[in-house]
């Protein structure tokens, strides 16, 4: 197909040949020919949110939820500038996202005219590339490269401002085999040498630990799949980080819980004193290293990144091996099994001796009495009714509720669990769902949500209620802004500087408001009868579960320490080292 | 419950506050060949603003018309960590095809361009003339009261020449930044 179009109608043909099936977007004065076009076909479906920040974080729920690129459609100026968090939000966690902006015709751009903002340059950095296209010849060219650049290497957000004379204007589409080539063709295969002297460190390790990350979900199921194969051939325990929850199932006997400031206390001390430390697609964020200096100190690391420029970043890499985590673990296993499938068994039992000892600690133990419920009793429960759900989605917004819900729910699937990791945007987990369930109708999708996270962009009620979007939204109600509330109380002398939920709304009501269905727990006897109520209904569902007000997130290593130096809360060293309530471990 | 944390204590914070880089800094020269399309250089130099790189010096101009290449010349400082990740990270951008650290790669030639236009009467006049001679300057424009010199070389040689012209009368200054190249084949 080679021929004479409108720009608008290309962009459409584009989308189409890239096997796009939905657009989250919000019309306005610069995209009405877009929409215009939208209009006059079935092929693609367009889901209209009530805030651009909503559709990008909807796609990334699409794109996170499926593999796919999710893809935007918003207007100029403010329609563009709304995105922008979500964009940032995107790059962050990898997530490959294609935005199409509307601009103001390319004679009046710099003019500072209606809905005019500078794009391209406001999202330069939030972007992995962005373009102005300025003829329509060039339209269907650009779109094909972006979808190729958002996919290709680690994934991220793109994005295509198109003046709106652009669109109107007639020019020649390109059809995706005929785009231009990108010379963008990152390196996937890893250096075999390096696989080699992986393989032999892995033969000699005497305490080996597995610390993946969300570029294993990224690589694709052929990832996690290899990785489980690795895991159970070779007998090495493995933590992920939060981005990489789901790639080793959490019920897998390997498991050690999630790693990090919030992490468990087997994953983190794991870390501390292993001495062949595995990175397969992670990139030693701060969270995750605690002080750099303390980090680990006694280990040889490998790190699996597709991204040169994390290698290297951080912590410095014994083994380092630039490659796609899917291609680079294939080549990991058949080495390892030429070589004849050897491990240190004998020092591996020993290792995990030591890791049961740190197991039997108990580090996610809390009490549940009294009338209040405890958010992490109202986790647990959720667990426990939903985890036989054939497709259960969760995602989050950010904060203590995320940290629990990271801790208290178990992923045996990759692409079931969808946070914003890197950026913490308080606000994703609403739109995020809405996405997600756009993508699998017949699923359960849950947002495990705080109240004053989930107040940022409840304005998706009107887009859940109008596309019959059955997401379940457990508000997790403290009053409070949690994690805040958490770091005044233990770093700022309990002074709760602005950390209240003040005038909150009634959330009942406000279901009702939208046309949904609200629900309103407080006692932990009524919990159980709650959530299947929640569960049971076919559509979407706030729900309303007032917990304790003043319950704090452990176990915890207080920024700046080692993993060593961790924080243990309700567990069963409290009481032996002090009435403090915490303790350095 | 409360830590008791000492109050600016580096733990006092969401993040670790100290640095670990108390490596010696370093200063390098990158040649960067880059697509010649719009926003190339706004993207490269916002890498180093949007990180906190330092930038010495920067050249840019089309060096493959055909190709639509243009080579990016940055003198830079760092230690050697941030060195490596600068390379890294100018690397990984999409429109960036090759990065060389020409300081790493072995020798290479660098040369700046500078006029330097000297306001002077008398002796001054005649002395500023006497020691660009030295220098091997050309002069490209002249007035019973001021000169326009132009020189080439290493900065270092255009500071000195400088230097030396400062007292002479008043001085202006245009520079081109570095450019440069590696030695040999």
């Amino acid at each position: 197909m080679s021929e004479q179009m409108t720009g608008a109608k290309m962009i459409v043909e584009a989308l189409k040949e890239q096997g796009v099936d939905t657009v989250f977007g919000y019309p306005g004065g610069a995209v009405l020919p877009i929409y215009d076009e939208i209009f006059q076909q079935n092929a693609i479906r367009h889901i209209l949110v009530r805030h651009e920040q909503g559709a990008v974080h909807a796609a990334e729920g699409y794109a996170r939820s499926t593999g796919k690129p999710g893809v935007v459609l918003v207007t100029s100026g403010p329609g563009a500038t709304n995105a922008v968090t979500g964009l940032t939000d995107a790059l962050m966690d990898s997530i490959p996202i294609v935005c199409l902006t509307g601009q103001v015709p390319t004679f009046m751009i710099g003019s500072d005219a209606f809905q005019e903002a500078d794009t391209v340059g406001i999202t330069r950095p939030c972007t992995k590339m962005n373009w102005l296209v300025k003829e329509t010849d060039a339209l269907a060219d650009t779109i094909h490269q972006a979808f190729h650049i958002a996919t290709e290497g680690r994934p991220g957000p793109v994005l295509v401002d198109i003046p709106k004379d652009v669109q109107f204007a007639t020019g020649q589409y390109t059809t995706k085999p005929k785009a231009k080539v990108s010379h963008y063709q990152p390196k996937v295969k890893g250096d075999i040498n390096v696989i080699t002297a992986l393989v032999e460190a892995m033969e000699q390790a005497e305490r080996p630990v597995f610390y993946t990350g969300g570029g294993v979900i990224n690589s694709g199921d052929k990832a996690s799949t290899l990785l489980r194969e690795l895991v159970e051939a070779t007998g090495f325990p493995i933590t992920s980080t939060l981005m990489g929850l789901g790639s080793y199932p959490a019920s897998g006997e390997k498991w050690l819980g999630m790693l990090g400031m919030h992490g468990t206390y087997e994953a983190n001390l794991a870390m501390h004193g292993c001495d062949l430390m595995i990175n397969i697609g992670a990139r030693f964020d701060d969270r995750i290293t605690g002080r750099i200096a303390d980090f680990s100190p006694k280990s040889r690391k490998a790190h699996v990144d597709i991204d040169p420029s994390s290698i290297n970043k951080v912590i410095h890499a014994d083994f380092p091996i630039i490659g796609d985590v899917g291609h680079v673990l294939e080549d990991l296993l058949k080495v390892w099994k030429s070589r004849g499938r050897k491990t240190n068994s004998a020092a591996v039992q020993t290792w995990w001796t030591q890791i049961e000892a740190w197991k039997a600690i108990r580090c996610l133990d809390y009490k549940q009495d009294g009338p209040t419920i405890k958010p992490q009793y109202a986790l647990e429960r959720l667990e426990a009714l939903t985890k036989d759900h054939k497709a259960r989605y969760i995602t989050t917004e950010v904060g203590q509720h995320q940290m629990w819900a990271a801790q208290y729910l178990g992923f045996n699937e990759p692409n079931r669990w969808m946070t914003s990791g890197g950026l913490g945007t308080m606000g994703y987990g609403f739109p995020a769902s809405v996405g997600v369930q756009v993508a699998h109708p017949d699923a359960l999708v849950i947002n495990v949500a705080g109240e004053a996270s989930w107040l940022m962009n409840m304005q998706e009620m009107g887009t859940a209620v109008q596309y019959r979007l059955p997401v379940k939204q457990f508000i997790l109600n403290n009053e409070r802004l949690g994690m805040v509330r958490q770091w005044q109380e233990l770093l700022h002398g309990e002074r709760y500087s602005e950390s209240w939920s003040e005038a909150l709304p009634d959330f009942v009501k406000l279901a009702e408001a939208f046309g949904a269905k609200g629900i309103l727990c407080s006692d932990p006897k009524d919990l159980d009868d709650a959530i299947m109520e929640m569960l049971n209904y076919d559509g979407p569902v706030i729900f309303d579960c007032v917990v304790e007000k003043h319950e704090n997130c452990f176990p915890m290593i207080p920024s700046g320490k080692a993993h060593n130096e961790m924080l243990l809360g309700e567990a069963e060293t409290q009481g032996v080292i002090g009435d403090a309530g915490g303790v350095l471990v | 419950m409360a830590l008791n944390i000492e109050q600016g204590s580096t733990s006092h914070s969401a993040y670790d506050l100290r640095s670990h880089m108390s490596d010696a800094i370093e200063t390098h020269t990158l040649a960067i060949l880059v697509e010649n399309e719009p926003g190339v250089l706004a993207r490269v130099i916002g890498l180093f603003s949007g990180r906190g790189y330092n930038i010495e010096s920067l050249t840019v101009a089309e060096v493959d018309h055909g190709g639509h290449r243009s080579r990016i010349t940055i003198v830079t400082s760092g230690t050697p960590q941030v060195i490596q990740q600068i390379r890294m990270q100018l690397e990984r951008m999409v429109p960036v095809h090759e990065v060389s650290d020409l300081t790493v790669e072995g020798p290479f030639v660098s040369r700046e361009l500078a006029l330097i236009k000297v306001v002077a009467k008398g002796e001054h006049r005649v002395e500023a003339l006497r020691i660009a001679e030295i220098f091997r300057c050309n002069v490209v424009d002249s007035t019973l009261e001021s000169f326009v010199f132009e020189l080439t070389g290493m900065p270092e040689k255009i500071d000195a020449f400088t230097d030396l012209m400062r007292p002479l009368g008043d001085v202006r200054l245009a520079r081109t930044g570095v450019a440069a190249i590696a030695r040999g084949l």
